[in-house]
């Protein structure tokens, strides 16, 4: 299907691209495997797309005690590039989102401020503590991926402000991460995912899938998932994913453990 | 609110009436008569439109035109050279890759991506590639195999 009209404008900065989406109805676009789709069902009609595929917000870094992502890195990239130890569940996340040609366009940075209660990526950002830094006019302020998401496709980004950077601590030695989940069929959207994080501090582990936001599990995880508020659909029913949800969170915490081991 | 974008289609540059919402598969096809990118959905899902967009698989119904000014862009039809048809084309006659062929340029574009970064992939690799293709006639495994006698792990 056709998208209704829209203008186009390709940003040429991060302040060119904050100025023209002070338009009305301006929405950036980046890799577009979220933005497109809604638009072809006419679910989205921003009366201006901003481009900003072509700022240089891309790329690995390992600065001091964390990992920084360009937002406009892919799945592809993340898939294929070696992170320090501990950081396994990225890569092995990345390499199961979407399809090939998904993966070749669609950026970190897209699908963390879609806020799609299913997308898989966000768990394992939560999983490991990953912080955002956004830019406005204003300046810059850094925020933890939860405080980002509020709730299904919503979070607490303001029209002008961007991401600018998705910061990730690297793990203490010794720690290890995994991502685990069953996906829909069709859609390949996760019915339930699961990433944990394991190490010399403790084990954290995140889901999502099952709520209205992806979020981290307090406390002993079977407890946790007791007492979950999770939500059932004609796919999968609510006892169905409470169960699914405990058995890939001992899935994800065993291979974290393992990799915190040192095997592969 | 019409503008115009140039592409570098199978190696020339091209010159395109697009508006602002215009898909690449639609200026491909209806702008360039480039129909071998094929529609077989409304929702990103079927694969039968993928190009490769600077050497990798995209699925030319959800890039905006404007977004692959100056890429290159390779469709099915700039995959033979001098007349002579790529190997994967080749592979999928030989071995019953395709029966009503409309995923065809599709699943070959996907697997020109694939073999580009694994030059024997295992038919794990071959499926996992393929998962954003759909082929509603012959199954997978002509097509699996058709990959795989020129990813030359058989």
């Amino acid at each position: 299907m056709i998208p209704a009209p829209t203008r186009y404008a390709r940003a040429t900065d991060v302040d060119h691209a904050l100025e023209l989406l002070g338009e009305p109805d301006a929405k950036a676009i980046a890799g577009g495997q979220s933005l497109i789709p809604v638009m072809k069902l006419r679910v989205a009609r921003p009366a201006l797309v901003v481009d900003i595929s072509r700022l240089e917000l891309r790329g690995i870094e390992e600065r001091a005690d964390a990992v920084h992502i360009g937002p406009l890195t892919t799945w592809s990239e993340l898939a294929s590039t070696g992170l320090p130890a501990g950081l396994q569940a990225i890569p092995e996340c990345a390499r199961g989102i979407g399809d090939l040609q998904i993966r070749n366009l669609g950026t970190i940075g897209g699908s963390v401020v879609h806020a799609d209660p299913a997308s898989d990526m966000p768990a394992v950002l939560l999983a490991l503590g990953a912080r955002l830094a956004v830019r406005s006019a204003d300046g810059v302020r850094e925020l933890a991926v939860s405080d980002l998401l509020l709730g299904p496709f919503t979070t607490s980004l303001g029209a002008q402000e961007l991401v600018t950077d998705v910061v990730v601590p690297v793990p203490s030695a010794g720690s290890g991460s995994a991502y685990a989940s069953v996906e829909h069929p069709a859609s390949g959207f996760a019915l339930v995912g699961a990433a944990a994080l394991a190490g010399p501090e403790g084990e954290t582990v995140a889901l999502t899938g099952v709520g209205a936001t992806p979020f981290v599990l307090d406390g002993d995880p079977a407890t946790a998932i007791r007492d979950a508020e999770i939500y059932g659909d004609r796919f999968a029913s609510e006892e169905y994913r409470r169960e699914l949800a405990g058995v890939l969170v001992e899935r994800a915490l065993a291979r974290a453990r393992n990799h915190a081991k040192g095997d592969r | 609110m019409s503008d115009t974008v140039s592409l570098v289609v199978n190696g020339e540059e091209r010159i395109v009436d697009v508006e602002g919402r215009t898909l690449l598969v639609h200026a491909l096809r209806d702008g360039l008569g480039l129909t071998g990118a094929h529609i077989g959905c409304d929702t990103s899902q079927c694969g039968a439109c993928t190009v490769l967009l600077d050497g990798h698989a995209v699925k030319s119904c959800t890039v905006l035109a404007h977004q692959a000014e100056g890429r290159e862009i390779t469709t099915i039809e700039g995959l033979a050279q001098n007349g002579d048809m790529h190997p994967l084309q080749r592979a999928f006659v030989q071995h019953h890759g395709l029966q009503c062929g409309f995923c065809t340029p599709g699943m070959i574009l996907t697997a020109a991506d694939l073999l580009s970064r694994d030059a024997s992939p295992s038919d794990d690799a071959i499926r996992h590639a393929l998962r954003g293709n759909l082929c509603r006639c012959t199954g997978y495994q002509g097509i699996v195999e058709s990959i795989r006698a020129v990813g030359g792990s058989a």
